[in-house]
């Protein structure tokens, strides 16, 4: 049977079957040190050992809960800066400017400050991951706003739109697709940072999040329990990523300002 | 301008006849000089002169051809519910799309498109429809069948047309008078009485082409004439 004829759902189903048989073999023949490498089958147990006892599911709830605070925070403040960007000339240029400095700069860095200025509190996370999201955003929602097609905006005025009303009916829907590639692109590095933030801090108990279970467990040797961490981190990954798609389908692609792929 | 006629203006690239039409429809101010729309200055950008572009983003994407029409209606006109539905009915019954009312723009034909502009445009009631090069944007046969339609549409609901173009033939078919523009400097050569001049095949129609011709490209001799009044009512 050739490859390219099997449902697409399959073959990946298989070839994430053919890893972890992989990976189970390896650590079964080759009698690694286990406090090195889990083998899958350890890994299971320990992710439905963690997650019976809700302590994974808390972690994560603790991790999604700084991650939506603080994209929504960045997401506002990035629409603000862009709608300011769009109707003035210093608006614009302050985008460039703050964009300039600050979008190089990884975010996770300034949480040393960050835990300064507010403390060993989930706050310092929401900051910096608030920080991580606004500039994908506001860049994105900028572009989008100026690569609206003239007529489109003449058609809307020939009604007699204007302000507040040609924003919300016709700019941002005309904008959507770049809109949800900066939300997108403003997840990947939110993600990223909250981990690594959450990583960083590790002292603040089950609020602490996955960052914390993963460090809190490399205390402890507890190495399956390191590898539960990440695959709950990978597939909370995958499902976002599908998320994103199923909102494109019904938005972007459906109106055909976007091609699907 | 006369009340329920087909207006032409029709002139080379660069002689200033979208910016006249973008200045009835309020897009621009007349740098100099009054413009009159229904005897007051041209005001704000507004339904009751309502404009069909040539370029297909005129449509909102992100709504169906009937919901095209029922939002336009919400906002320009304060129509709702029922009677928004209603006329939106009406309108594409007239422009012949009911069949594709509730696909979205992205899946119409260039022709199709144009349909759902003018069905939009004529939901409003304006007192004028102003078309910028409407049909310039598709292949010969649908341009064709579209101008066939439009001279119908206009007889069958008498509004008032202003229309851009750079064809001499859809000129004298759609127009009743057709006002010759020249570029450099922009000026406005003449306006012809082309309502004789209906059907391809006669005489008057030839005779008509051959005059228009002469007159779009023959470079007007640097005369001290005066232009002729912009302000159209």
């Amino acid at each position: 049977m050739k490859w390219s004829r099997i449902p697409v759902a399959v073959r990946y189903a298989l070839l994430v079957a053919a890893i972890v048989l992989i990976w189970q073999a390896y650590v079964t023949f080759s009698h690694v040190n286990k406090l090195l490498v889990s083998s899958p089958v350890d890994v299971a147990v320990a992710l439905a050992g963690d997650l019976r006892s809700g302590q994974l599911v808390s972690v994560t709830l603790a991790t999604l809960k700084n991650l939506v605070i603080g994209m929504i925070v960045g997401a506002l403040v990035g629409f603000a800066l862009a709608s300011f960007a769009v109707f003035s000339k210093v608006g614009h240029d302050l985008l460039s400017v703050l964009s300039a400095i600050f979008n190089p700069l990884p975010s996770i860095a300034i949480l040393p400050l960050a835990m300064i200025w507010f403390g060993l509190k989930p706050e310092s996370i929401i900051f910096v991951v608030a920080l991580a999201s606004v500039w994908p955003v506001a860049i994105n929602t900028d572009t989008g706003f100026r690569t609206i097609s003239p007529t489109t905006q003449l058609a809307a005025r020939n009604l007699g739109l204007r302000g507040w009303r040609l924003v919300i009916d016709i700019l941002l829907p005309a904008a959507l697709p770049s809109i949800i590639t900066g939300l997108k692109s403003s997840w990947a590095f939110g993600w990223r940072t909250v981990v690594a933030a959450e990583l960083v801090f590790g002292v603040a108990g089950s609020a602490g999040g996955l960052g914390w279970y993963i460090n809190n467990a490399r205390y402890f040797l507890q190495t399956s329990t390191i590898f539960a961490g990440l695959v709950v981190i990978s597939v909370l990954g995958i499902l976002v990523e599908a998320i994103f798609g199923i909102v494109e389908r019904n938005t972007v692609v459906k109106w055909g300002m976007k091609r699907s792929g | 301008m006369r009340q329920g006629e087909t207006f032409v203006i029709i002139g080379p690239s660069g002689c200033g006849k979208t910016t006249l039409l973008k200045a009835i429809a309020g897009f621009l101010r007349p740098a100099r000089g009054r413009l009159l729309v229904e005897g007051s200055p041209a005001r704000e950008p507004g339904p009751d002169r309502a404009v069909v572009f040539q370029d297909f983003d005129q449509l909102f994407a992100w709504r169906t051809v009937r919901d095209n029409i029922v939002y336009a209606l919400r906002v320009a006109c304060r129509v709702h519910g029922a009677a928004a539905g209603k006329r939106a009915d009406d309108v594409l019954a007239l422009v012949d799309i009911t069949r594709a009312a509730d696909r979205y723009p992205h899946e119409l034909s260039g022709g199709m498109k144009q349909r759902a502009a003018i069905a939009r445009a004529l939901a409003l009631e304006p007192t004028m429809l102003l078309m910028d090069e409407p049909f310039g944007a598709l292949d010969a046969i649908t341009r064709n069948q579209l101008q066939i339609e439009l001279a119908n549409i206009h007889r069958r609901t008498g509004v008032t047309i202003v229309l851009v173009t750079h064809s001499i033939q859809e000129a004298l078919y759609l127009g009743d008078r057709v006002m010759v523009m020249t570029a450099h400097p922009a000026r406005i050569r003449e306006i012809v009485d082309t309502s004789a001049a209906r059907d391809v095949e006669t005489a008057e129609f030839a005779a008509l082409t051959g005059r228009l011709r002469e007159l779009l490209v023959h470079r007007e001799e640097d005369d001290a004439g005066e232009p002729p009044d912009a302000a159209l009512a």
